[in-house]
């Protein structure tokens, strides 16, 4: 047995508010992006997968970045420097999108929400100190606040059929009138957090943001809620293998700087009809081209597990690469994400996986590869 | 963390338990634990040579896919086929039920190089 355990000993590393339950539940813990993360607890990934799937968890993504743009010029700004149209954002409402280089590859993908006076971008914790000089490269002098609130708030993502039944309990929020990619503020937990209808598992879920020194007691309501709906702590390794059922992409696997978003399959969030924006020319010079490659969906036949960097074969030949791969607890097979030439992109296409050497099939197939029973 | 006082271990995690010239392998309730849930368990055919310290099949879960090592180098005369259907037994018994191959031990002095379960104790950081 000779498994990478990929742990160091993270002496730099920050905790989030919540590091000292994660600890005493028996997590599993492992540096990422700069913070001491659980990866997983005691019951492992696919119980845990499973939990989401059939009732509710409970991740704590307070490692994520959370960016605050407010202003006279703000909209105009964001609207320049993401790819999907900010102008369409109502109050209380959220919507994903992403920041491009001038090349059209990306530097990362985000969710902006819009508050009644302000902006609030929730970026990914690895790409943060990226992110943040990103922006202040680009900002103009004037006209826009941006400030980085990463280190106040605390994340949690309830996330599961029985995600509303739970959060009912506890906040003086109207769920039943939260649409999905809409947030409001309001109490929490007797405390004041923002509600968003937003998640990474393709459930029923929201995401919760309240300031650090709430997070604890946040945290205890929702298990003590919970109970009767079995809630468990979900780590980051089933938050990947949830997100990767549904085709989320995730930055650093699916999506980086080489990568532009259309082959990436995010023309939906590419708005090239509004006005200028960052990235825009290229990414319209490669829609005008056409594309060479497309990120696809494939289920391995056989035994075998596909990884990011895996080889894609067509009859020997190097073809493709995996992004992301894994184990999908709700199918019982490996299934993977990856980018091939686009003549080999259609549904039913058979390749293969080089798999160390040992070759297995694959098959493209239909995403997501799960369809949640969203109320 | 298990680790039985009847059995033998090697430094990569695996363990082995001696009946004649049988050894019988699977990896420890530590390998187990590192691994997470098991998805997928390749054994070798019985019939196969294997060799001490070389590869004799994979264990993919998760979390990492690994190579599992020899401790013994000699026949395979029998395989856990109920791992096939059921490879998440090696988390929840691995000592027991989890088992994986049967080894017809070709040199017992191959048995000086596995350590004692106080050693791997040690191994593993268990006070």
């Amino acid at each position: 047995m000779s498994a990478d355990k990929g742990c160091c000993c993270g002496c730099d590393d920050k905790k989030t508010a919540l590091y000292d339950i994660h600890a005493a539940l028996g997590g599993k813990i492992v540096p990422f992006a700069g913070y001491l993360m659980p990866i997983q607890y005691p019951k492992g990934i696919v119980a845990e997968h499973r939990r989401v799937r059939s009732t509710v968890g409970v991740f704590d993504v307070s490692h994520m970045g959370e960016f605050e743009f407010r202003g006279p010029d703000a909209a105009a700004f964001l609207n320049w420097i993401t790819i999907n149209d900010v102008s369409k954002l109502a109050v209380g409402q959220a919507q994903y999108s992403a920041f491009c280089y001038p090349d059209g590859g990306m530097v990362d993908d985000l969710l902006v929400y819009r508050f009644p006076d302000h902006y609030l971008m929730v970026v990914n914790a690895a790409n943060l100190p990226k992110d943040r000089d990103w922006v202040e490269k680009h900002l103009p002098t004037s006209g826009v606040q941006f400030t980085d609130r990463s280190d106040e708030f605390s994340l949690l993502a309830i996330q599961g059929p029985k995600a509303k039944d739970l959060l009912s309990k506890l906040t003086t929020v109207n769920l039943d009138s939260l649409d999905y990619y809409h947030l409001t503020e309001g109490q929490v937990a007797g405390r004041p957090g923002i509600v968003a209808r937003t998640g990474y598992t393709g459930e029923l879920g929201y995401e919760v943001m309240v300031k650090n020194a709430f997070a604890v007691q946040l945290w205890q309501a929702i298990f003590e809620a919970g109970k009767p709906f079995e809630v468990e702590p979900i780590g980051l390794g089933a938050r990947d293998t949830l997100r990767l059922e549904m085709k989320y992409c995730l930055y650093g696997n699916d999506i980086d700087a080489t990568t532009n978003p259309l082959e990436a399959g995010l023309g939906w969030i590419t708005k090239l009809d509004k006005g200028d924006f960052m990235g825009k020319a290229a990414i319209q010079a490669v829609k005008a081209a056409g594309l060479t490659r497309k990120l696809v969906g494939f289920e391995v036949l056989g035994k075998g597990l596909p990884r990011h960097g895996t080889p894609i074969l067509k009859e020997g030949k190097l073809v493709g690469v995996t992004t992301s791969g894994n184990y999908s607890p709700m199918l019982d097979r490996g299934i993977g994400l990856g980018y091939v030439p686009v003549e080999l992109s259609s549904i039913g296409t058979e390749l293969e996986l080089d798999l160390r050497g040992r070759v297995l099939p694959l098959r493209l197939v239909k995403t997501p590869f799960y369809q949640p029973h969203v109320a | 963390m298990n680790i039985p006082s009847n059995l033998l271990y090697t430094k990569d995690h695996e363990w082995a338990r001696l009946e004649g010239d049988i050894a019988i392998i699977g990896i420890t309730d530590y390998a187990q634990g590192e691994l997470g849930d098991v998805v997928f368990v390749e054994l070798p055919q019985v019939g196969n040579q294997v060799t001490k310290g070389q590869a004799f099949g994979t264990i993919e879960a998760v979390k990492a896919v690994s190579d599992l090592f020899a401790p013994f180098s000699g026949e395979i005369v029998a395989i856990n086929n109920e791992l096939e259907n059921a490879p998440e037994t090696i988390n929840t018994s691995p000592y027991e039920n989890g088992w994986m191959i049967k080894i017809k031990v070709s040199d017992p002095s191959e048995k000086a190089d596995l350590v004692s379960p106080d050693e791997y104790k040690n191994l593993v950081g268990e006070a």
